[in-house]
């Protein structure tokens, strides 16, 4: 993205927007901001879930822990649904932690844009990207954590023999082994990256598109006939914010979803 | 948008945020959850074996209510016969009484005749030995009189 900025202030203002703050060069840098917002936001989970852990209720439960328990028992149909009565521990927990998580970075999508980078800036950071889900970093480790958990409980159920078996008899029996590992590989690994570009291709574009309605009256400073866009511009976010709105939750309940489904995948013996 | 060392700092924060959701969050809900449904369960349950006992109890009432209304019928109808035999036996010892008593009086009235039939006897003897000396004008001897007694009160 090392374009000139031939086209002016807009450009200049995306990339401005989709610019990561970071520390360190090349492979070894941090992006400093997606770390501290999604901690943050991990850290607000953890912050209510303690909250509402210190008065559990059993008889009346008050109203957070109602809205929380329906979600919990959400998440549990769930994965009641894919695995039956044999889940593994691990994945209601994790699947609960993803939709929550998720959900909570996609929501800063729908902050105001400039709110934080201009509150950063005024802090002297230079770059602030809000919403983590548009860094293929946080999308892409979550992916990975639930890969290495397919490929854990692929073993764990099917044996290692088992799991061979499968890379090398699937999809097309045994007269096309090469064939079948490139498959197999192709459709094990589409897993985790497919799970990954969904969900930073979705909240991207999303962030992309508030992006350009903010850019209707950026010259507003420079000519101030621009504001004749400004009613447009108010109608446009709103309707991408309702819009936006079902999108982030889409994506969390599909991330959720899809993961587990890929572990109940890896327990179920005798697929194909 | 590259990849870099950020990867790995999110999937530790993963994973301890996964740790601490499941150790705040899941785990004392779920096990909550997980009671409330057992004690509903059980409430279920212990209602329902409730309405099985009531059943029983009241089965196991009526049939009470049932014998002790035989029994009662029993003791009355033993009460009715022994109030009967009792009268009989009553009744019974009164006709006893009664005809002994008209038997005592009976054997009362004739030894008070058979007395009188004696006394009238001796009066009558008095009288005839006072007619025949006032008709004989004589003394008659002591032996005479005693035949002349017998041939009297044999005659009577």
């Amino acid at each position: 993205m090392a374009t000139e900025n031939s086209g002016g202030g807009s450009v200049e203002y995306i990339q401005h927007h989709l610019t990561n703050l970071r520390i360190g060069e090349g492979f070894w840098s941090l992006n400093i901001d997606t770390i501290l917002v999604s901690a943050f936001l991990g850290a607000l989970i953890v912050f209510v879930a303690m909250k509402i852990g210190k008065n559990l209720r059993t008889e009346t439960p008050n109203g957070l822990q109602n809205a929380v328990e329906s979600i919990l028992e959400f998440v549990d149909a769930q994965v009641k649904d894919s695995f039956g009565s044999r889940a593994p521990s691990i994945v209601a927990p994790l699947a609960l932690t993803i939709l929550l998580w998720v959900w909570l970075m996609n929501f800063m999508d729908l902050l105001p844009i400039d709110l934080l980078p201009a509150i950063a800036s005024g802090l002297g950071l230079e770059y602030f990207k809000v919403v983590p889900t548009t860094d293929l970093n946080v999308t892409l480790a979550m992916a990975l954590v639930v890969f290495a958990l397919v490929l854990y409980y692929n073993v764990k159920v099917k044996g290692l023999g088992g799991f061979l078996k499968m890379f090398l008899f699937h999809p097309f029996g045994k007269y096309l082994i090469p064939l079948n590992i490139v498959m197999t590989a192709i459709d094990e690994l589409a897993k985790p990256i497919s799970l990954a570009l969904r969900l930073f291709g979705n909240i991207f574009a999303g962030e992309l598109v508030f992006m350009l309605i903010a850019l209707l009256t950026l010259g507003a400073t420079i000519s101030a006939s621009l504001l004749i866009w400004f009613p447009l511009q108010v109608v446009l976010d709103m309707a991408w914010i309702a819009f936006h709105i079902l999108i982030i939750t889409l994506q969390a309940f599909i991330f959720m979803v899809l993961t587990i489904v890929y572990i109940g995948m890896a327990h179920n013996q005798d697929e194909h | 948008m590259d990849i870099t060392i950020t990867l790995v700092a999110q999937i530790i924060s993963f994973l301890i945020l996964v740790w601490l959701v499941n150790k705040y969050l899941w785990a004392p809900l779920s096990a909550l959850m997980e009671a409330r449904r057992k004690k509903i369960s059980d409430g279920l349950s212990a209602s329902e074996r409730g309405k099985h006992e009531l059943k029983l109890a009241q089965e196991r009432s009526t049939e009470l209510l049932r014998e002790a209304k035989e029994k009662a019928n029993d003791i009355i109808a033993q009460a009715n016969s022994r109030s009967n035999q009792i009268l009989e036996e009553a009744r019974k010892n009164a006709k006893d009484e009664a005809e002994r008593v008209v038997m005592q009086a009976n054997a009362e009235i004739d030894r008070e005749v058979n007395k009188a039939k004696e006394a009238l006897r001796e009066q009558i003897s008095d009288v005839a030995i006072t007619g025949a000396e006032r008709i004989l004008k004589r003394e008659v001897t002591s032996k005479d009189h005693e035949s002349a007694m017998a041939d009297l009160i044999a005659r009577i």
